[in-house]
């Protein structure tokens, strides 16, 4: 990093350790990898992170002239505007409007005086509860800040009062706070926050403030309106794709055409002349075209030759990893649920089912490509970036750069939707922004570009799934055994993540197939965790997007069978021990009028399934489309037990969102390989839901007293065994390959 | 390289490009006009739809010099009784999430209220079936432009 040295004069023995050190031990990644008890996936901080990660730091960031700055996540400026600190990533999730009215809540702020911002990557103040770093991810969000964000502002709260308390010399508990205003009735007194915000930076807030009673909530619960919706509705919502730094550079990574290849050499000269192209480098993950602007990046990387180290790259086809995943499906893998003898009461059924699903790869698509921006200061280096896991971003950077964390400020933007895809275990996005800096040095400020077709191709993918599955069912129709063979790569085995394997297993392999609500006396759940070199991702709702489908069709395939009705039947054999899942069910029944009349050339399915604390079912309306074997789906009834929806239209909303990404998937997505190339490269050949193909969709919430759980994924791994049941229902076809467009039907 | 004066948001605003870079390269990169996007480069996505000569056009396949000698909008200065109406109800309603689609979605909807002032379902189809929305916002946009279409009839 000598251009560092260049630009600031400000060359340290330690920073020019830093320039040619191998990457540091002391890095985020390492000790995350070094951890592994259960969800915890990691605490541990380098030592020279902890102390420069204090309050004090962090509080003093951004703070203007008399803010008042009571605690990490709330500002309160002398006009009365109250800043929440939003420590996770706002990418149409809600997270910026819910946890403000957590705080606006506990602080009896009014809504108008309340805006949200991007917390910084600081782990020790802004780590997932759940998780232990910073980051976004298993639709937590609201779960771990819920108490934590009202504190804030019971907090905050509390010395506004003892300020206005002093200021008036009147008892605190004589005062009220009310939509923004503290006033004292017998007194007749009045003021804002802004008026108390000087003098309440003085005083001490309380550590545990008292909180309100959910009887008392005047917010939380109510439909707020969105804080970010003006920004994205006329177009100054800044998102990673819009950052301008003087003299940045635009960069597109040409990468390997197959999965594990690797630069054998390449040649530049025709890309060197084309206008605006200003260098190329070699990067570990291929080689990257430097150039003013987007599009002389795009000609000069046309223009790049390379040739490719393919000896060590998946070079399969998907045909042959499914021939090979359905040959270990027909053989018991190891088990992971077993109660009964599912195999002795099957060898002996008159009757039985079958059943093999296929689940293909899929890509997140989000509708920002991803990006990254990354650019030297004096110290060393600020990254913009819709950073799902800023602790391993922050990470990523420090070591490809041999920067200290601390040194690394991650500034999260706005982000065009993710799915998961931001937050992969390498921090990929991060880190080859990282090293495209690194090779020229820092010199200039880089944006890294994904092309959509980058996107596409470029792995990180929902793994590919081959299901297996056989039933019966007793004399009167009762299902008696169930036997489920699950075969997929798994996403955390070999990643810094693997901590959160089980007993060798992968839980996101088997989530939603291992605990089943239904009494089956007769059950048994495998599993076979196999290898490639194809990256494996979670894909929003993880390994709930095959198992909800296998099992929620499977289970319509058996009731069918026994000639039961799928609501009445379902909640049977939960009796009373599921009540939340029962619930969920009964609330759909009640929404859609299940059992009346549906309108001719229609039929509908019901699926109900728990994921991330959140309990959703749904019936699908479908009729015959267009295409030969996809259906029309018309009509989508959800029902969600989230707990507390604190805000009950960005559930809907989250719910809405869920069943058409889940639709358009399980319908018309998939990515397949021809010797390892992916044949597909864009929305032309990776189809997208589009507007005439949504469903009209109904959301009922299960009124609860229970803690906030998840609402970004739950809504997803429902609709797909809804509408295949509706299908079913409608031709008589089970389609067990996906997406419906194989014509599988 | 060549130079082009382009006509956007009622400006002459002069760039030296090469003339097969698409407009919305030209309006980003050159212009720092950010609020169009950038989704797909193949005009399957909408992301980048501007209004040319009142026409939604996908700024990602359209040549700069194809574009020259037109009158080029973009969300930063869409205006008028259909865009007023159309973004109200887009916040009245909460209609982003990710937000990153909804430039392109605005865009296509006000060139739809402009053009067919009350939509019908199959016409809202067809104007908006180009603009792809990830988080599968739809069901709000569709609502959205019923409620900018009766608010503008009064």
């Amino acid at each position: 990093m000598q251009f560092l040295f260049e630009k600031y004069g400000s060359a340290s023995d330690k920073n020019t350790d830093a320039v040619t050190a191998e990457p540091s031990r002391r890095t985020v990644l390492k000790s995350i990898a070094g951890v592994g008890a259960g969800l915890v996936i990691g605490t541990q901080l380098p030592t020279s992170a902890k102390a420069q990660s204090g309050a004090a730091a962090v509080l003093n960031q951004g703070t203007g002239e008399g803010v008042f700055a009571p605690n990490a996540f709330v500002r309160i400026d002398p006009d009365s505007t109250v800043t929440v600190l939003i420590k996770h990533i706002e990418f149409g999730q809600g997270p910026y409007t819910g946890l403000s009215t957590l705080v606006a809540e506990e602080l009896d702020a009014d809504w108008g005086q309340m805006r949200a911002q991007s917390a910084p990557a600081n782990n020790d103040l802004y780590k997932n509860l759940v998780f232990g770093v910073q980051g976004t991810g298993g639709s937590t969000a609201m779960a771990n800040s819920f108490q934590q964000m009202r504190k804030a502002g019971a907090a905050a709260r509390a010395v506004l009062v003892e300020a206005a308390s002093k200021a008036w010399g009147v008892p605190a508990d004589d005062i009220t706070v009310k939509k923004g205003v503290i006033a004292h009735e017998a007194s007749g007194k009045s003021g804002s926050f802004g008026d108390f915000a000087a003098a309440a930076a003085k005083l001490t807030p309380p550590e545990e403030p008292f909180l309100k009673d959910p009887s008392e909530f005047v917010l939380i619960g109510t439909e707020l309106p969105k804080l970010d919706s003006k920004a994205k509705s006329n177009g100054t919502a800044e998102f990673t794709m819009d950052v301008k730094r003087d003299d940045m550079l635009t960069v597109l990574i040409k990468r390997p055409p197959v999965f594990g290849g690797k630069v054998k050499s390449f040649d530049d000269a025709e890309t060197r002349k084309v206008k605006g192209v200003v260098e190329v480098k070699e990067v570990p993950r291929g080689v990257a075209v430097y150039a003013e602007g987007y599009w002389a990046a795009s000609k000069g990387r046309e223009a790049l030759k390379v040739e490719w180290d393919e000896s060590d790259a998946e070079t399969r086809s998907t045909d042959e990893i499914v021939a090979d995943y359905k040959k270990s499906a027909a053989t018991v893998g190891r088990v992971v649920v077993k109660s009964g003898d599912a195999e002795k009461t099957l060898a002996s059924a008159e009757k039985t089912i079958e059943a093999e699903y296929v689940f293909p790869y899929l890509a997140h698509a989000p509708m920002e490509p991803e990006d990254c921006v990354i650019e030297a200061t004096p110290n060393g280096a600020t990254v913009w970036a819709g950073s799902q896991f800023p602790t391993m971003d922050q990470g990523a950077v420090a070591q490809t750069l041999g920067l200290r964390p601390e040194e690394v400020n991650v500034k999260t933007l706005f982000a065009g939707g993710s799915f998961g895809r931001r937050a992969t275990p390498i921090a990929d996005i991060a880190y080859d922004c990282a090293t495209v800096a690194k090779a020229i040095e820092l010199k200039r400020p880089v944006k890294l570009v994904f092309s959509r077709e980058d996107d596409i191709k470029g792995g990180f993918y929902r793994p590919l799934n081959v299901h297996r599955m056989k039933g019966t069912v007793d004399a009167d129709g009762n299902i008696a055994a169930w036997d489920h063979v699950l075969v997929a790569q798994s996403i955390l085995a070999g990643s810094p993540f693997e901590g959160m394997m089980k007993d060798g297993i992968d839980p996101t392999m088997i989530e939603g197939a291992n605990d089943l609500p239904y009494a089956i006396p007769n059950l048994r759940v495998s599993v076979h965790m196999k290898t490639s070199k194809v990256p494996p991702l979670w894909w929003r709702a993880v390994g709930h997007t095959h198992t909800a489908y296998s099992t929620e069709t499977f289970m319509d395939e058996l009731l069918a069978l026994g000639g039961k009705d799928p609501v009445a039947e379902r909640l049977r054999l939960m009796g009373d021990k599921h009540q939340r899942h029962a619930g969920a069910l009964k609330a759909v029944a009640e929404l859609a009028d299940w059992g009346s009349a549906v309108p001719e050339g229609r039929a509908r399915g019901v699926a109900l399934h728990k994921s991330f604390n959140s309990y959703v079912a749904t019936i699908a309306e479908v009729g015959a489309g267009e295409e030969d074997g996809v259906p029309r789906v018309y009509n989508v009834w959800s029902a969600i037990d989230c707990g507390v929806a604190v805000n009950p239209d960005i559930v809907r909303a989250q719910i809405e969102g869920g069943v058409g990404y889940g639709l358009g998937h399980i319908l018309y997505s998939e990515l397949t390989l021809d010797k390892g190339r992916v044949e597909q490269e864009n929305f032309d050949t990776y189809r997208s839901l589009r507007i005439n193909e949504m469903p009209d969709v109904k959301v009922a919430i299960v009124k609860s007293a229970e803690a906030p759980t998840g609402v970004g994924e739950p809504g997803l791994p429902p609709i797909g065994p809804a509408v295949a049941n509706a299908w079913a229902k409608l031709t008589g076809k089970r389609v067990r390959h996906l997406p419906f467009t194989k014509g599988a039907g | 390289m060549a130079k082009f004066t382009l006509n956007v948001n009622g400006k002459k605003l002069e760039v030296d490009v090469d003339p097969e870079m698409p407009l919305l390269w030209a309006l980003r990169d050159e212009l720092n006009l950010n609020g169009t996007k950038f989704g797909c480069g193949i005009a399957q996505c909408g992301a980048c739809t501007v209004h040319i000569d009142g026409q939604a056009t996908r700024s990602c396949v359209t040549p700069v010099e194809a574009a020259a000698e037109s009158e080029i909008i973009t969300i930063e200065s869409v205006a008028g009784a259909e865009a007023k109406a159309i973004q109200d109800a887009w916040v009245k309603h909460d209609v982003p999430q990710c937000g990153y689609c909804q430039s392109g979605q605005i865009m296509s909807a006000v060139a739809l209220l402009r053009e067919t002032p009350k939509p019908t379902d199959e016409d809202i189809d067809a104007a908006m079936s180009g603009n792809i929305c990830r988080c599968a916002t739809y069901q709000r946009i569709r609502t959205a432009i019923k409620t900018a279409a009766k608010q503008l009839q009064g």
